[in-house]
Parts: structure tokens; sequence; C-alpha cells
């Protein structure tokens, strides 16, 4: 019994001097935890949109027959539409507002510190609590933005803004943009402090304007960030679903169901596992794309390679 | 080209007083070197004449002009930086035609004035390089040559070389003296290196606590300075202070405060009877047989010279022998002083007598 455990012992001392296996255990319980929590449940959703899955019931394998069905699903084609209408104009408006939000505070303000919690709060309330306060503002009765256009004659009766298929588009973007904004701008004022104020005190000495140090100094120093935060921007904002899910439900009449809440919608409450899962597997190309997209555009640029004589 | 003139000015941060009235005139075409300790107010006396700081109250003029209410851009100065401040994103010859392109200036006009500046600080062939890729002497060249280009009335450096190595740093002084030589513009240095200051400059302007000290040339200020703090500052090793007073029957003798006699050539009457430093440069004194005798301490021989740490009575005493001398710690020796060379400040007020 002694020898045995020697040897083992042994084995077991001459794998932590093995570089290679050593490696390997360090990296077990990362794999382990990727493997259970997302390669699992994305393989498995991938099957499923091989199937004809209901809930309760077990499907078989009816190969591409789910996607022949959404190919002519006009609901489906509508959600791809707005998944993609919504991603790009939030995503624009967050970049524009994030930016401008971000240069302002990279000044010298009185109280900034304070200023930049503030910026942040949006983000750290949960999405679901925002969303019902928003279905509050948006409220087609009780709405305080109505009740503050009413009372400045501006309007003389309440804005139908969840009801009519526009508003509720423009209403559903609105309230993404408030909650993205922060992450927008607090990565890019990071961004921004990392440029050497020295750079721009050169620039106005040669002679460059305000908009002119922004335009040839500060935006082609902060480019590499911009394209890490817009490619996150533009990935959480096309996957949304909770935003859209407490205020609208996809309603009315499907003009703001994204392919997130209509794939749910299928799945869950409609007990179409299978084409639920073959919806949300559709957004794994766009999303590919973007990553890919950003993957080629954060290459890292000529100037910023390190030296080499 | 212009004069630059510094008219009683000053500067706080809020009820901190960092400028503290300074009054300096610059001559067209003259290289004067502001030095003083970190703290000083050199670099924020720098930064007001570009631009870069408001100024409290005075007036700054650059040539006839007073620039106080004028934005950096309308100075018509150029300024090199510690870290140097090149764009990273833009090749040296970007960067050193940055100023041409916002005026406006077309691709023959940026080519005629880039190049020869390129070729006079040796950067033609790295033109097409980015900043990243420049070694730190390279990088300091660069931004000398984006000051250059610009042809302004005032060039301007903010410790252009103290990220440079010590052997680099020598080089770089040499090429900066020359460069000035060849533009003759006038030029403003900030450092906190005397020595900088001293192989540099036509004058230097001693600074302490957002005061002026002594402006005059380099050897006006290791021959005559006005007070302690320029005698202390200026010159290395820094020159020896011993205390003491002048002898009550003899001018010509001054006895320390240990007792000891050391000679001084004319003392001024006011002096007798005061607490006196008498300041005596390290070089100042040699070693031949005759004169004080002193304890020597540590000897660090360096080639060149020999440095000599005694002790006399109580107090180190700094020697540098430009000769090589065979002494030995706890030896006795005598050193003699050349008395031309010896200064006497009163101790109160630290002014020179």
């Amino acid at each position: 019994m002694s020898t045995t455990s020697i040897m083992k012992r042994r084995s077991f001392a001459g794998l932590l001097q093995n570089n290679t296996a050593l490696g390997v255990m360090f990296m077990l319980p990362a794999g382990v935890f990727l493997l259970c929590f997302l390669t699992y449940p994305l393989g498995l959703g991938v099957w499923l949109g091989f199937t004809d899955t209901r809930i309760g019931r077990d499907g078989v394998f009816i190969g591409l027959e789910n996607y022949r069905l959404l190919f002519d699903d006009s609901v489906f084609w509508l959600s791809v539409f707005n998944t993609i209408l919504y991603t790009s104009v939030a995503s624009v408006l967050k970049f524009g507002l994030g930016l401008w939000l971000a240069l302002i505070l990279n000044e010298k303000l009185p109280l900034k510190s304070f200023f930049r919690a503030i910026v942040l709060l949006p983000w750290v309330v949960p999405t679901v609590l925002s969303a019902l306060a928003f279905w509050w503002i948006f409220d087609s009765q009780f709405s305080i933005l109505s009740w503050s256009l009413i009372q400045l004659g501006l309007i003389d009766q309440p804005i139908n803004f969840l009801g009519d298929s526009n508003n509720a588009r423009a209403s559903v973007i609105a309230a993404n943009v408030w909650r993205g904004i922060p992450f927008v701008a607090i990565s890019l004022l990071a961004g921004l402090q990392t440029i050497s104020p020295s750079l721009q005190e050169a620039a106005s000495l040669d002679g460059a304007t305000s908009w002119q140090r922004f335009r040839y100094v500060t935006l082609p120093m902060l480019t590499p960030i911009i394209a890490v935060v817009m490619t996150f921007s533009v990935l959480f904002t096309f996957t949304d679903f909770q935003l859209i899910y407490v205020l609208t439900k996809g309603g009315p009449v499907n003009a703001t169901h994204l392919m997130a809440t209509l794939s749910f919608q299928r799945g869950i409450p409609g007990g179409q596992l299978g084409e639920g899962a073959a919806i949300a597997v559709a957004m794994i190309p766009f999303l590919l794309a973007s990553i890919l997209f950003s993957f080629f555009g954060l290459q890292r640029r000529k100037w910023q390679q390190g030296g080499s004589e | 080209m212009a004069s630059v003139d510094f008219i009683n000015v000053r500067k706080s941060f809020g009820t901190h007083a960092v400028i503290k009235g300074v009054n300096v005139e610059i001559t067209d075409g003259e290289f004067v070197i502001l030095v003083g300790p970190s703290g000083c107010g050199k670099s924020t006396l720098l930064r007001m004449l570009a631009g870069l700081e408001n100024i409290s109250a005075g007036e700054i003029r650059i040539g006839d002009k007073i620039v106080n209410g004028l934005a950096p851009k309308e100075r018509d100065i150029a300024m090199v930086f510690q870290n140097y401040a090149l764009y990273p994103h833009m090749t040296v010859a970007d960067n050193m035609a940055f100023s041409l392109k916002l005026k406006g200036a077309n691709k023959t006009a940026i080519e005629t004035l880039v190049k020869p500046a390129a070729e006079i600080l040796g950067l033609s062939h790295l033109l097409e390089r980015y900043p990243r890729q420049l070694s730190g002497g390279q990088r300091q060249r660069v931004a000398m040559g984006r000051a250059i280009v610009r042809n302004p009335q005032v060039f301007l450096f903010d410790e252009p070389l103290s990220n440079l190595d010590a052997k680099l740093r020598v080089a770089m002084r040499a090429e900066i003296k020359e460069l000035h030589q060849r533009l003759n513009t006038t030029t403003v240095y900030v450092t906190h290196d005397q020595i900088e200051a001293m192989t540099m400059a036509d004058k230097i302007v001693v600074m302490n606590d957002g005061r002026v000290e002594q402006i005059g040339s380099p050897l006006d200020l290791y021959d005559r300075p006005a007070n302690l703090f320029v005698a202390g500052f200026i010159g290395s090793p820094a020159m020896n202070m011993i205390k003491g007073r002048l002898d009550a029957a003899d001018p010509h003798r001054f006895i320390t405060e240990g007792g000891t006699v050391l000679p001084v050539v004319a003392a001024v009457e006011a002096a007798q009877g005061r607490d006196l430093i008498y300041g005596l440069r390290p070089e100042s004194m040699r070693l031949d047989g005759a004169g004080l005798p002193v304890k020597v301490g540590v000897v660090e021989p360096t080639g060149a010279e020999t440095q000599m740490i005694a002790k006399l009575g109580g107090s180190d005493l700094v020697c540098v022998f430009h000769e090589r001398v065979s002494v030995r710690p706890g030896e006795i020796v005598n050193v003699s002083i050349n008395a031309q060379a010896t200064h006497l400040f009163d101790a109160e007020s630290g002014v020179r007598l």
C-alpha cells in the first residue's frame, strides 16, 4: 500500500513539474465553467433549432424546416428589420451623446466627480426598474411628458407613446439610449484621460482651434477605444430583451418586436421551443458579422505598434 | 524674432501665490535660461509666456505687443515639451508639418520647410516613422523640428533634456546651442539643472520661491553670486559656506566659529562685527604644502579631477583639485585658499557684501 501511495505521490509531483499538465490544470476550472454555462446552452439552442420540440413534448430532428418556415414568416422579417433599426439608431445616438458627455466631463468642471457618478446612475439601476419607470413616462394617460407638453400648451391631448408603431419604436429607442449612454460616456472618458494634456497644449501652440484639436488630435487617438466600446454597445443593443419586454412586449402589432423578444415569445409562452431556438440562432450571423467587423477595425494601427528600431 | 519682457508678473492659484512679481528683460536673439529648484515657478512662468496659464497681474510683452490676453496660437511661439508631446498617430513628417497644415499651406510649401529642418536635425531618414519607433533623442529632435518649421518669434523649452540619459543629454545640449547659434531666435529655456544653465545660456535667471534671485551671464553668477541662494545653487560641487566673523583688529582675517583664520581680500566696512558666512568654492583651493591644515575624510578621484572632503573644525570642507593627489583618509594636509575667489555674505539676510 505504501509503495503505491508513494508512486501516486511521485506521479502527481511529476505532473506538477510538467508545464503543459500544469497549464491544463489551471485552465480546468474556467474550461468547465465555460462548457457548462456557455457551450452547452449554445449547443442545445442550435440543436433545438433543428427539431420540432414543444414545451412538454420531445421533438424529432426536422432539418431546416424551422428556418424554411421563418423565411416565409413576415413577422420574423419584421423583427429582423426592427432589430437592425433599433440597433443602428440607438448605437449612433449613444455614440454621439456619449462622446459629447465624455468631452464635457473631461473638462475642468466644478463637482466633476459628482457629475461622473450621476452619469453612471442609469447603468447601475436594474434594467427592469428603469423600464418600469419609462413605462410610466410613456403611459398613454399619465405620462409626465404629455402632461408637461400640455401644460406648456404645445399639444392638446396626450401623446400615444406606446400605442402607435412609430411612436413606440422611437420610445423604446429613447429608453435604450438613456440606459446605454453611461457605458459609452464613461468608457470614452477613460479613453480621453489617457490622452496627455500636453498634446492638446502642443496643438493649441501649433495654431489649432478647439475643433481642429478635437478633429486631428483627440479623435484619431480615441478611435481604438471607440471601436471597442461601440462593438460592445452594438452587441448589447442587438440582443436587448428586457426593455422591450417590459415596455411593449413587442407591440403594437409587432412593431417593436426584436429578434430576442420574438424568440422568447414563440419559444416560451408560445411553447414552440424549436422555432424560438431557430430565431435565436438566426441572430448569430448578425452578431458574428459585427464582431468580425470590429475585429478587423480593431487591428492595431501602425502608430500603435511598438518601436522596433 | 522678438524681445520678451516680463513686467512685474504675478500668478496665484487661488490664494496660493506662485509667481511673486517677476521682472525679466530678454533682448532679441538671446538664449535665456530660467533655472531654480523644483516648485520655484520657472515652468509656470514659461507656460504663462506660452499662453497656457493665465497671468494674474503684470504684463508680458513679445516684441512691442502685450500678449496677456492673446491665445497661444496668436503669440507666434513654439514650445518643446518635457515629454516631447509628439502626436503619436502622425509620422515624423506629419508631426513637423502639422502647424503648416493648419495654416493651410500647400504640399510643396510644406515640403520646402520640413525637408531642410529635418536635414538640420538629422531626421531625413526618419520622416516616415511614427514617434513610437524612435529613440528618446530622436523624439527630442522631432519636437525641436516641429518648433523650427514654424519659424516662430520665440522658442520655449520646458526641461527638454530631463527624460534623456546623461550621455545623450550632453550631446543634445551642444546640439541645442548650435541650433540657436544657427537660427539666432530668441529662446527661453527652463531647467533645474544648473550645469545645463551654465553651459548653454547667454543669460541665466535664477528663480526661487516665485521670485527672481539674480539675473546675469553664467560667469557673472559664478563669480559674483548676489546672495547665498545663488551661491549655493550655481556651481558643482556646491560652494562651502562657513559661519564666522571678521577679526575686529584686522579686516583681512575671517575667524570661523571654530576659531580657524581664513583670508579675506577687502571686506566692506559694514561687515565688521556682524555674523557672516564665508563662501569658498571647492575649486578655489590648492594643495601646495602651505596654508590651512585640514584632516582628510574622503577622497574621490574622477580622473580629470579629484574631490576631497576634509574636516575643518567640526564641519565638512569640499575641495576639488585639478591634479591627481595622493592623500590618505585621516591624514592632515595643508590647503591654500585663493583669497581673490572668496565671497562674504551677511548671515542674516544672505546678501553678498
